[in-house]
């Protein structure tokens, strides 16, 4: 035992050990359990668990059949196509306002940051239902009325992001300290050298701040994505629930549906790690 | 001398001009008064914003049903009415629930903490074989979803008859498959990397154990990481629903859960009030059951916001 601690190597595994039982144990054998479920009809009888294969069947259940699966999944796509890139550029404008040299900067950061406290996804519907997730002066305002009896995507769009606005507001908090942090990095100096050669503020903001901010406005995307997935809020989550416990379509159908929104999940992150990285490109 | 003064006066108009608008504009170095007023009105908006909901819940908690539906009265009830968080206090089972939900959130948060800092020493301090692709792979389980991983780990459980305690937390936990665990262990993989090399070296040479610079070296210096970890494990941790509800099955609840089905919940305790027409549910008891149920997180946020709002600063996290 003294023998192999010598060797630095082996007490730096011996470090990660708890780590990588429990990712074994709880995360690889538990992904490739349901993956493999996918493929079967699940029963829970009193001898245990009977499975008999169904093959593609629950896959194919799912994308043709279930037909509130895929409406759920659609507006779940829609849902994160506007909100991710509304709460990153929100998060990055406020942190913008709060980066300037003003008074009560704690004051500020400390209010934009308790919705990350409180918000647990039956606050959150609660809020819904009771319809204080928006400020209801917008809500009265004619240009709104108009817009919503339109009726075609984009006002159903923007309907979303009026109605929603103090829910997308309130998932901003962690992104914020995360742009906050970054900025206060950038060097003070590229800023007085750019305001030498006669740059104006809005020049310095696209050429020497967005640039610099980009690693992070992808480490900012990626959160968001992942938090507004697993939120309270999201349909598909309480799809997937409501199918484990039901008879007739338990644990397979419901393992196929998670392996659906699990690669959806992935596709999104990709995308959105695509479209930054070309903007990257285009700037540096 | 005339044309002299006349030069001088009109350089001194020139001049007040050029200040006049240095103080609203304000200068590429300092920012003017107009940018001073455009930033403080809409970050004052903005947090209004942010803050409505709370407000409102807070104003329309204390209204009795003749407040609520009398439109003249707007933020301020006519009278301090406490029936609504009295009953919701009940439906609520409040003390009962508040307690479990300590518990739930605490104990994984400590093992979470400690986890953190054990693995994530040894992420920051050992240079084995696949550090690196480890490492890549702790921060890739933050993307997967609790759905794909619940079915087996749900089935495991039962079978090793840990559905409805609270172990069904502790285990993922403590073994690094919790709520978010790639987080903390990256927050202390950043923080034991700052320790210089050079203090480790030297405990080393004075005989030290690997072990004994772990609890005497790198934890003292890992105060805020710790207290960092602690705390968004905590609210991570009270606020989670979807596990909870699927783990504990009924056994144990959560102040979260108990919001969930307290419409449900009221009905059943309340259920002769509804013909009357008196007594049933609305607005205000909800919003007086949604107050109280984000209380207590209130009142820590309140005494721990300095570490809360430090956070990213504190842990490094984007210091790469």
């Amino acid at each position: 035992m003294k023998k192999i601690l010598k060797n630095q190597e082996n007490v730096g595994y011996l470090f990660i050990l708890p780590w990588v039982i429990g990712f074994i144990v709880l995360t690889v054998f538990p992904i490739a359990y349901s993956f493999y479920l996918s493929f079967f009809n699940v029963t829970i009888t009193t001898d245990g668990i009977q499975t008999s294969s169904v093959g593609m069947e629950n896959f194919q259940q799912a994308l043709t059949g279930d037909i509130e699966f895929v409406n759920r999944v659609l507006g779940f796509l829609r849902e994160i196509v506007v909100a991710v890139p509304i709460i990153v550029i929100v998060a990055l404008m406020i942190s913008l306002l709060l980066n300037q040299d003003i008074k009560g900067k704690g004051f500020f950061r400390t209010i934009f940051f308790l919705p990350v406290i409180i918000s647990s996804g039956p606050v959150l519907s609660k809020m819904i239902d009771l319809d204080i997730a928006t400020i209801d002066v917008i809500q009265d305002n004619t240009i709104y009325e108009v817009i919503s009896s339109m009726n075609n995507a984009m006002s159903g769009l923007f309907i979303f992001i009026i109605d929603n606005l103090i829910i997308l507001l309130w998932f901003s908090g962690v992104q914020i300290l995360i742009f906050i942090a970054a900025l206060t990095k950038v060097d003070k100096k590229v800023y007085e050298a750019a305001a030498i050669d006669g740059a104006s503020a809005w020049e310095s903001f696209w050429k020497i701040t967005l640039p610099s901010l980009f690693p992070m406005i992808l480490v900012n995307i990626v959160y968001t994505t992942v938090m507004y997935s697993v939120s309270g809020l999201n349909q598909i989550i309480s799809h997937i629930q409501g199918h484990m416990f039901q008879l007739e379509t338990g644990f397979g159908y419901s393992s196929a549906l998670s392996w659906i929104y699990f690669l959806l999940i992935v596709i999104i992150l990709v995308v959105f790690t695509v479209i930054i990285s070309l903007f990257n490109k285009r700037y540096t | 001398m005339k044309t002299l003064e006349s030069t001088s006066r009109k350089k001194n108009t020139r001049f007040s001009k050029r200040n006049l608008k240095k103080v609203f504009m304000g200068t590429n170095s300092r920012t003017g008064l107009l940018t001073k007023i455009v930033t403080y009105s809409l970050l004052i908006a903005v947090g209004f914003v942010f803050l409505y909901p709370i407000i409102y819940m807070v104003s329309n908690a204390f209204k009795d049903l003749g407040d609520l539906l009398n439109s003249s009265v707007n933020w301020i009830p006519t009278q301090f009415y406490t029936e609504n968080i009295e009953r919701a206090y009940d439906v609520l089972n409040y003390i009962p629930s508040l307690l479990q939900t300590a518990i739930v959130a605490i104990l994984p948060s400590i093992l979470q903490m400690l986890h953190g800092a054990i693995v994530g020493y040894g992420f920051a301090r050992y240079n084995f074989k696949g550090n690196k692709i480890l490492l890549m792979l702790v921060i890739s389980t933050f993307v997967i979803p609790p759905q794909v991983t619940v079915i087996p780990r749900y089935i495991l459980f039962n079978e090793l008859g840990l559905l409805g305690s609270i172990a069904s937390y502790l285990i993922p936990a403590g073994l690094g498959q919790g709520i978010n665990s790639a987080i903390f262990i990256l927050i202390f993989y950043q923080t034991f990397k700052t320790i210089p090399v050079t203090l480790i070296e030297a405990a080393r040479l004075d005989g030290a154990g690997e072990f004994k610079i772990f609890m005497k070296i790198a934890i003292p210096m890992a105060t805020s990481a710790f207290i960092i970890s602690f705390l968004f494990s905590l609210v991570w941790y009270w606020n989670e629903t979807y596990l909870a509800s699927i783990y504990f099955g009924g056994e144990l609840t959560t102040l979260p859960l108990e919001l969930q089905r307290f419409v449900a919940q009221y009905n059943s305790m309340f259920a002769g009030a509804n013909a009357d027409g008196i007594g049933g549910i609305n607005e205000a008891i909800e919003l007086a059951a949604t107050l109280l149920s984000i209380l207590p997180l209130l009142v820590i946020y309140v005494i721990s916001q300095k570490w809360f709002v430090e956070s990213v600063d504190r842990s490094g996290i984007t210091g790469e």
